[in-house]
Formats: C-alpha cells, structure tokens, sequence
C-alpha cells in the first residue's frame, strides 16, 4: 500500500493494472483512466514517466513463467537440513564407507582423513604431532550431521561431484562421523537415524550479533 | 588505391606487436631508446616487460595513419593490470585502478568448484518449498520483468591477509570489487510467487560443480536483494555467475550465489557447509559467529602503497572505502602513524552499500612515517585498529569478517611498505 499523488493510501485494486494478468498485454485502459482522474483531482505536477514506471504501476502478476512440477522440484531439490527434511530413504554402514573412501576421498584427504593435501577432515585429539595445526574439522568444527550429507552429495568428490548413490553418501557420512569418534563402528545410519546424531562442534556456534554503531564487535 | 585496402587490411587484422613494416622500423631507427624514457613512469617495470621493441619505435602518431574502428574495444598494450589467481580465487588489483568501478574482467574471483559454461537458453531460475505457486522463469522471462539498476561492492568475507611488509593492496584485500548490477529486485518474483508469511529463510543454489549453496533471510529479500544478468552494461562475466546471479548488497560475497538455477523457501537455515564449517570467524570463548552477514566498514589507502616509490613534496593520498551497512560518512587519514586525523575528500556520488574513493592532499617532509585510513560509516562504526580488531574477539588475529586499519610505512628512501598489524595502539 502506498501514497499516489499525494493522496494518501490507496486500495491495492485501483493501482494501475493490479488484476491485470500481464503488462505486457494491451489492458491497461482501465488503468490509464485511474490516473488521468488521480492528475485531474490532484493537479498533479509529478512527470509523466513517474506514472508508467514507477513500482505502483506493477500489476500483482506478470503472466510470466510457469509453475514447476513436483517431477521438476524433484530433480534439483536436493538439500537436506537439520532436521533430516530433504535426506534420501537409504542406509550405510561404517566399514563400505571405509573402503569408499580409500577409493574416492583420500587421495585428497589423505590416508585417515589428516594428511591432507586438502581438508582435514578428521580430529584426533591424541595425536600431539599435529599440535598447533588445529585446523578445522568434522569432529571440531561441524555443527550438524546433516551438512556432511548435503555437502558430500552435492559436492564430492572434487572432480565427480554428483556421481555418489545415496546409499554411498550414507556410507561415507558414517565412516566420517566414526573417524571422529561420533558414531561407533556398528552404526548402520539411516534417514531416520542421522538427524538424531549430536555434533560435539554444535554448542560453539552463536549467530551474528553485530549491528552496525560504534561497538567493535 | 590497391595497396592502400591491402595495407589498411593488415593493420586491421594484425596483432599490435608485429604491426610494423620493415621499412618503417628501420626508418625509427634509433628511436626506441627515447621510447624507454617514455615509458619510464611509476609502473614503468611492468609496461617494459609488456611492450614490444617494434612497439615502442612508434614515436610519432600524427605521422602514421592510426587503427580503424573494430568490433571490440582493446586495452592499451601499455597497460596490463592483471588480477592475481590462486586456486580457489583471483584478486583485483586495487592499487592500479582509478575511480569507483571495477573493470569487469578485473572484477574479484571466488569459486569452489571452477567456472561453468551455462548456455544461457537452457538456464532457468526455480523458486519453491514456502511459496503459494512453486515456479520456473527463463532467462528470457526474468529478463521482461520490471529492471533495476545499482551500483555496489561485492566482497569476499575472507578477505585479510597481513603480516609481511611487502603486500600489495590486492594482496592484502583485493577480494574486493564493485560494478553496476542490472536485474529484476528479488522482491518482484517473492511477490509472483506468493512467499508464505511463514517462510523466513531461502537456500540459493548455484548451478555450478560445487552446487554452491547458502541460506539467506527473506527479510533481506524483501529488502535489496536483486536477482542479476548484466553487469557494466553487458551480461555478466561467465566468472560473475552468467548467466545469473543473486545479489545481496552489502552482505558477504559468498552469499550473493553465483550461476544461480533455485531457490527454495523455509521456515529454518538449511546449515549448508558454507555456513558452518566456512564463513563463521571466532570471537573468543570458544565461540564460533555464524551468519556473519553484513560487511563492517573498511577502507585502504591503494596510492602510495607497495610497492610504490615516492619522492618527497606533494602526494595525494588515495584510496577506497566502503561499508555494507549504508554510506560511508567520512574517512580520516592520519600522516604521523594514527596521532592525528584529518577527514578525506570523498568522490561523489557517495553511494549506499558501495565502494566511495576518496583523496588527500599530503606534503611530505621525506622523514620516516606511517599512513593510514579509517572508513566512518551512517551508523557511527569506526573502523578499527588490528588491536581493537583482536581484543574484541578473544585474540583472533585473522578469519573472515577481519577489517583493520591498513598503515604503510613511508621510509626516507621513498620505499613504501605495508606495516603488518597496523595501529597496534
């Protein structure tokens, strides 16, 4: 709702063309006559084009588009989120996520998930050897089991992202969680049992709470 | 007349190197060496390494006929600003660029899983999940909606980089760079599809081999969000996002989602990787922030700076700032290593959300010295001092969100160089 020509607010259905189906079609007569007679009552002396351009001469729809099948949702809707809403029915186990990763994740991840040359992806809070390295793991630094789903199926492997079966992408998220002492070795994760796992990193995690002014924050 | 067409022809169609003709060379004979003085100026390092021997002979230009109009404009071959790659990004080169925007192929590079080629014919943006009517626009579509235009900065959030003194301002935050944007204003297609009062998040999804994702609040939707295809008055660079992009002014560039192909409505963040595991920065106690979004104010004077060299006398101090919580209000710079201030001139117009060049005039007395610059924006923030920077966030001397004063050190030599953990004061 917003003030035309200085008349203060006006009902959404007089703003030009708003039942209209689309602009772009020749039916803005109607509209044309709500703002000869809103320049006549006011003697307005707003330019022309404020009228044709400006936003309240939107109409509520454009005719524009079409509306997507859930066939269509389907195929691209493939976030999963905390709660599990968006995970795939499927199953996988700690020791085929093992062997998967051999294969597809350590020539960048390293052996056990620690040696690089990319991502750590593992903690072992006993190995004094990397001391100070602290980089950021599954095990320190994910809030959420879920991200680890999401983020391998849709991103993993670097150089094959989208090749992975759900049923691997389970397995892979098992063995990973087990590496950093989250999950035991006889987990077989589930959709139904993932969103259930609690992330030791969970609790570190606060959100923004800056906003603008002289606190350096 | 024959000879004439021929010769025009391969001016035409011959690259600028080996454009000379024998005859004319040997005719310049021993010009070149003036041509070296020529192009000894502040970057005369790099343009001698770019410039030809045959280029440099071509002395005086009212005595040959010069290159008729093309179908695409070219680069002096004397100048060669190059942006600087890594493997995940590549950054502008802040310090040999002049006024407000961001040549487009300079513009700033972050992906996380390289550059796709999208025919824009098949590309289609969806919008579902807490919407009235889930749908599907073209490009062609999207592009007939009401179109918007404004100019603002796109910065990476991970955009620090210090402690060694011969930096560049690229290299320190070169992850920085503004354009003129033209799209439909986000807002007009939540309208189209009838957004739920309900929803308060949406997952912008790219199209590109990491599925880039990123959960954004709608309320930032409703408010500036731009849905993007033109960037400088042309479509946006394949490495920008063609054929779309979102566009969120203000906020930290890896949320504006590049290729961009859906958007899916929700009542809760989707807690993708980018936004946990990533772009979050410790604030001390063990702390972790999350959805950091908008960039605090920054500035950087980019002239002089390393790996300038000055002489003493009359410079003008210049540099950019920008906020992403409105308009910068004022930037000070200080002379005699942050004792006193003294306000800037700033270049009109000064934008909401953009980057605002701004210049001092500074005599120097050819002693030892540091500069520097704060960025002051609308809501009263001063940008910080490193120190100021760390205290607030338990000592943390780095991560994303980090925007301290940069000070260089002008030695009596006229050597400019970066002073690492500037303003420790």
């Amino acid at each position: 709702m917003r003030s035309l020509f200085g008349l203060g607010t006006v009902p959404a259905p007089l703003i030009a063309g708003r039942n209209r189906p689309t602009i772009f079609q020749a039916g803005g007569r109607r509209a044309l006559y709500v703002v000869v007679l809103a320049f006549a009552l006011t003697s307005c002396f707003f330019r022309n084009n404020e009228v044709t351009t400006g936003e309240s001469a939107w109409p509520a729809t454009s005719g524009l588009g079409r509306v997507a099948t859930a066939a269509e949702i389907a195929t691209l809707d493939i976030d999963v989120r905390p709660d599990g809403q968006g995970l795939p029915p499927g199953s996988g186990t700690v020791r085929e996520g093992q062997l998967l990763y051999q294969q597809k994740c350590a020539r960048c991840h390293g052996r056990t998930g620690v040696e690089g040359p990319y991502s750590a992806l593992v903690s072992i809070p006993s190995d004094t050897t990397r001391k100070g390295k602290q980089e950021k793991t599954v095990g320190n630094y994910w809030p959420y089991a879920s991200t680890l789903y999401d983020y391998i199926r849709r991103a993993m492997p670097y150089d094959s992202s989208g090749s992975l079966t759900p049923e691997q992408v389970y397995s892979l998220t098992a063995f990973l969680l087990h590496a950093n002492d989250i999950i035991d070795s006889t987990t077989v994760l589930t959709n139904q049992n993932l969103p259930q796992v609690v992330m030791p990193a969970r609790e570190m995690f606060v959100t923004d709470d800056r906003k603008g002014g002289p606190e350096i924050r | 007349m024959e000879k004439d067409k021929e010769e025009i022809q391969h001016y035409a169609t011959t690259p600028v190197r080996t454009r000379t003709t024998m005859k004319r060379r040997a005719w310049l004979g021993g010009a070149a060496t003036a041509a070296v003085v020529l192009v000894q100026t502040a970057f005369g390092k790099r343009m001698q390494a770019a410039v030809t021997h045959a280029e440099k002979s071509i002395q005086d230009t009212t005595k040959k006929l010069g290159t008729p109009p093309g179908v695409l404009g070219t680069r002096s071959p004397f100048e060669v600003p190059r942006k600087k790659p890594s493997d995940t990004s590549s950054r502008t080169p802040l310090q040999d660029l002049y006024g407000m925007i961001t040549p487009s192929d300079l513009h700033f590079e972050r992906n996380h899983g390289g550059v796709p080629q999208i025919d824009p014919e098949r590309h289609e943006l969806m919008i579902h999940g807490m919407v009235e009517k889930p749908m599907i626009f073209t490009m062609a579509e999207l592009k007939r909606f009401p179109s918007v235009s404004r100019i603002c900065f796109v910065e990476c959030s991970g955009n620090f980089r210090g402690g060694n003194e011969t930096l560049t301002p690229q290299e320190i935050c070169g992850l920085t760079s503004q354009s003129e944007w033209t799209g439909v204003m986000l807002s007009t297609l939540f309208r189209e599809v009838g957004v739920k009062s309900t929803a308060s998040w949406f997952l912008a999804e790219g199209a590109d081999a990491a599925v880039m994702t990123r959960s954004v609040l709608v309320s930032k939707g409703w408010e500036d969000a731009m849905i993007v295809y033109a960037q400088n008055g042309e479509a946006i660079r394949p490495e920008q996002g063609y054929p779309l992009r979102l566009l969120l002014p203000g906020w930290e560039g890896n949320t504006s989602v590049k290729w961009l192909r859906r958007l899916e409505l929700s009542d809760q963040p989707f807690m993708t990787r980018e936004e946990t595991s990533k772009y979050t920065e410790s604030i001390g106690d063990g702390k972790v922030r999350q959805f950091s979004f908008v960039m605090d104010a920054r500035s950087i004077i980019t002239f002089p700076a390393y790996p300038a060299h000055v002489e003493k006398g009359w410079i003008e101090i210049r540099g950019l700032a920008w906020s992403g919580r409105g308009k910068i209000q004022a930037v000070e710079v200080s002379t005699d290593a942050g004792k006193t201030w003294a306000p800037a001139r700033l270049q009109d117009p000064v934008l909401d959300k953009a980057h605002t060049p701004f210049r001092y005039i500074w005599q120097w007395n050819g002693e030892e010295t540091e500069i520097m610059s704060r960025a002051i924006d609308e809501t009263g923030y001063i940008q910080p001092t490193f120190r100021q920077l760390s205290d607030a966030r338990g000592g943390s001397k780095g991560g994303y969100h980090f925007n301290p004063i940069t000070a260089w050190r002008v030695k009596r030599t006229g050597e400019v160089l970066l002073q690492p953990e500037a303003g420790r004061k």
